[in-house]
């Protein structure tokens, strides 16, 4: 506790380079870059696999891989390889790790849709692309966002860890403060890190109440008519 | 009109799901396919929608061929209802209904207040408009399914089977509502059901077929029901057959005796007389008024006091010129007595029919050629 | 070419069984033993508190918002945390290894139990089973393969985790990966990866085939 108090009373901690703003920008900065291209691959892709059933051994294994490979190991030999010149080296394993989730929840979210609803709307006179953009995608947008949720998850963690190959972000107070054996900087950064890590839930559990039917979450308002 | 011109679906493995069906659907009239499962009924409908393409043959919607239409467009000018409904949980019951009309680029007001309107004719309270499907029961979520399917107002309708995930009395009003919004609508529809009871109640010609796509009959329920074209139509009516066509069967040919009532004034010490004049151990009480009130069994009363004193036990009536002999059977097997109670339109009593009079009934009309279908008789009552 | 081979094979020999710590194959069991632990106790302290759920599904709600919340932690943080009282030892990371078990297999617990029809459940009251008998012949029997799927994700998960710890000097295999990036030397981190995606296919096989045994029902009607 002394340490927390320490770590966040310490004014040099507030400012520069290295101050708790610039690392928490950094850190939503990697978030979002890792994220928004994993979705922008993941998504469309679920979508195609899931409306045609086309490709889903894709899927799985993706899945499996993904959680068996090692990230700090990904990351370590990638930026051997690759060098520490640009942080793009890096974007990488964290963009790889962050699709499997959002893929297999996007896959399965519309291959679970009930066959009936699939075959209501075809019956109806809806084309191809509206039955996935009218029906599928809002029937099956929980899921979505829960991949999009485990994601998050995932790459939160792995920009964290990434900071031990030379990543900036609020890892750097964990990693530095271990080498330095600065331990407030290490027990304040990782506060930062499970604070940032429980803010993200927290706006994707609102994601859900805003933008998931209550017809499809099932919580009992009546809808007003628009 | 519908009309199937040699219509064959074979599937890649070979098997032959609908063998060279020709069939009429007439305008303005409930078509029922009926069958085993495996007969191919409900590839035949989704043929007409274009859900499944024929693998030879045509079906002519109009005299035009439906292969030269291009499937959304075609199946937005057509109803179409399927057995668990198949509501979009995501959206409102009244975005639901106006699924239709939104496609076809009416502009929301229109197409909402449209929907409102086909919701209470189904039957259902304004207030569901703005439910979510699973705050529906299964019964109120296949209503919507039918309102929704009218939404356009499309002269045909495509019915897989609607009813059949819900429970019988559910099931019976679903039946009823739709012969209901038939008479003001006059739709030409095409229904499937594996129920022969279903069948026989909404068609106005049902269509049976065999497993392996082959048409083994079509005719009026009527016609059917006293002429099944061969043992398969014969086994697939059921045993009850006979008793299933006395719906169709008016009652005007039963004999009816008024010696067997008794007004509810009557003296108990006169009542046991009265039956033993009329040689029946049961006879029937009614008011002042002329109305039934039950029927009594002299031999077991008191013999003091007036009929008011006894509480008269259960019976059943059949509005005499009106019901069917089905009904009158009903009726007869609802009393103690064994006998049914004819009243006529304002449910004033004018006789009773015996078992011996209903024994001779139903003995002519299993003797009889069928009468024609416009005759006296659709059984809407049961159920 | 006089430029680094991405692994070499002789590094992997020399390494492979010094006996001494730090070899390749003592790595190995540590990171058996550090992925194990919170794998088995994982599954014990998850049963309990998955049945107590199923018992009394008020408690359900809230226990799972906790765990969602367990769950979407990063483990190093959780490693910070837990050094003031474990130190640089093997329970830092062993302990929260355990947590993410249980987050995720209570769910499947109680998922696995409320998926079993309740006419199997009354006809086992039915024919005289008592409470805890019932419990272990035919509801946790019947729960098992949801259960056993479950375990998958946390066998598979838990092994590739382990490897965080090398930050703090105690990731079985992982300190392959400091190893590597401290000497800028690829081989280690080569061979970590190759070891450590291998155990977890072996764990996954492994509980693939346990359960293959241990519901041979649902073999059957699959061959059906």
């Amino acid at each position: 506790m002394n340490w927390l108090i320490e770590f966040f009373s310490d004014p040099a901690n507030w400012s520069g380079s290295s101050g708790i703003p610039v690392r928490l920008l950094e850190h939503l900065e990697f978030t979002l870059a890792a994220l928004l291209p994993a979705a922008l691959i993941a998504i469309p892709l679920g979508l195609l696999i899931g409306h045609t059933g086309r490709g889903a051994l894709i899927v799985v294994v993706s899945a499996n891989l993904a959680r068996a490979l090692p990230t700090l190991g990904l990351l370590v030999l990638i930026v051997l390889l690759l060098g520490t010149a640009t942080v793009l080296p890096v974007l990488i394993p964290l963009v790889v790790l962050a699709i499997p989730p959002i893929l297999v929840n996007t896959y399965e979210g519309i291959r679970g849709v009930d066959h009936d609803l699939r075959d209501a709307a075809y019956g109806m006179g809806l084309r191809g692309p509206q039955v996935l953009v009218r029906v599928l995608v809002p029937v099956a947008l929980p899921l979505i966002l829960l991949g999009l949720r485990l994601a998050a998850i995932q790459v939160v963690a792995t920009a964290t860890v990434a900071s031990y190959v030379s990543l900036g972000g609020l890892g750097r107070y964990i990693i530095d403060g271990l080498a330095t054996k600065d331990y407030p900087s290490v027990v304040g950064g990782s506060v930062l890190v499970g604070g940032f890590a429980l803010a993200m839930q927290g706006l994707f559990a609102l994601a859900d109440r805003l933008l998931v039917s209550p017809g499809v979450s099932r919580r009992v308002r009546t809808a007003k008519i628009r | 009109m519908i009309r199937f011109d040699g219509v064959t679906k074979r599937y890649a493995d070979g098997t032959v799901a609908v063998d060279h069906l020709d069939l009429e659907v007439p305008t303005g009239e409930i078509t029922v396919l009926v069958g085993p499962s495996g007969c191919g009924k409900t590839t035949s409908l989704r043929m007409i929608n274009r859900m499944i393409d024929p693998s030879e043959g045509r079906i002519m919607l109009d005299d035009v061929d439906v292969r030269t239409i291009d499937p959304p467009t075609l199946r937005r000018g057509i109803g179409y209802v399927i057995q668990q409904a198949g509501l979009f949980p995501h959206r409102t019951i009244l975005d639901n209904i106006a699924t239709v009309p939104y496609l076809l680029g009416w502009d929301r007001k229109r197409a909402r207040s449209t929907a409102l309107e086909l919701l209470e004719r189904v039957g259902l309270a304004p207030e569901m408009a703005r439910r979510y499907p699973f705050q529906l029961s299964g019964g109120q979520q296949q209503r919507v399914g039918v309102a929704r399917a009218l939404a356009a107002d499309p002269p045909v309708l495509l019915m897989d089977e609607p009813f059949s995930a819900v429970d019988p009395v559910v099931r019976a009003s679903l039946q009823d509502e739709l012969i209901r919004l038939q008479a003001e609508l006059h739709k030409t529809i095409v229904f499937v059901t594996h129920d022969i009871d279903e069948a026989i109640k909404l068609g106005d010609r049902v269509a049976v077929l065999r497993v392996g796509g082959k048409l083994a009959q079509v005719a009026d329920p009527a016609t059917l029901l006293a002429a099944p074209a061969d043992g398969f139509v014969r086994e697939f009516l059921g045993r009850d057959r006979g008793i299933r066509r006395l719906s169709f069967v008016a009652d005007t040919g039963l004999r009816l005796r008024s010696d067997l009532v008794v007004p509810v004034t009557s003296d108990l010490s006169r009542v046991a007389g009265v039956a033993a004049d009329v040689e029946s151990p049961w006879l029937a009480v009614v008011d002042e008024d002329n109305r039934p009130l039950g029927w009594v069994a002299p031999a077991d009363l008191p013999r003091a006091g007036t009929l008011r004193d006894v509480r008269p036990l259960p019976y059943g009536t059949f509005v005499r010129g009106k019901d069917s002999l089905r009904t009158a059977l009903d009726a007869a097997l609802l009393s103690p007595s064994g006998c049914a109670i004819a009243v006529n339109g304002d449910g004033r009593v004018i006789g009773v029919a015996t078992r011996e009079s209903l024994d001779e009934a139903l003995a002519l009309a299993a003797s009889e050629a069928p009468e024609p279908h416009d005759a006296p008789v659709r059984e809407d009552a049961d159920g | 070419m006089d430029e680094e081979p991405l692994v070499r094979w002789d590094w992997i020999a020399r390494n492979w069984s010094t006996g001494r710590v730090g070899s390749i194959s003592s790595l190995l069991v540590d990171h058996i033993v550090m992925s194990g632990l919170p794998i088995v106790l994982g599954l014990l302290a998850a049963l309990p508190i998955g049945l107590a759920c199923v018992r009394w599904r008020r408690l359900y709600q809230p226990t799972a918002g906790v765990m969602n919340v367990i769950y979407a932690l990063p483990s190093l943080p959780v490693f910070m945390f837990l050094l003031p009282l474990t130190g640089l030892t093997k329970a830092t990371v062993i302990i929260p290894l355990t947590f993410y078990a249980v987050a995720v297999l209570i769910p499947a617990v109680v998922d696995g139990m409320t998926a079993i029809p309740d006419h199997v459940r009354q006809s086992a009251v039915a024919m005289g089973f008592n409470p805890l008998r019932r419990l272990l012949q035919v509801d946790l029997v019947l729960a098992m393969p949801v259960v056993l799927a479950g375990l998958r994700v946390v066998a598979v998960s838990s092994i590739s985790l382990v490897s965080v710890g090398a930050l703090i000097g105690q990731g079985g295999l992982g300190n392959l990966f400091t190893d590597a990036f401290k000497r800028d030397f690829p081989t280690p981190a080569v061979v970590g990866i190759a070891l450590i995606v291998a155990l977890a296919l072996v764990a996954d096989g492994a509980l693939v085939f346990l359960q293959r045994m241990l519901t041979p029902w649902a073999r059957v009607r699959r061959s059906a």
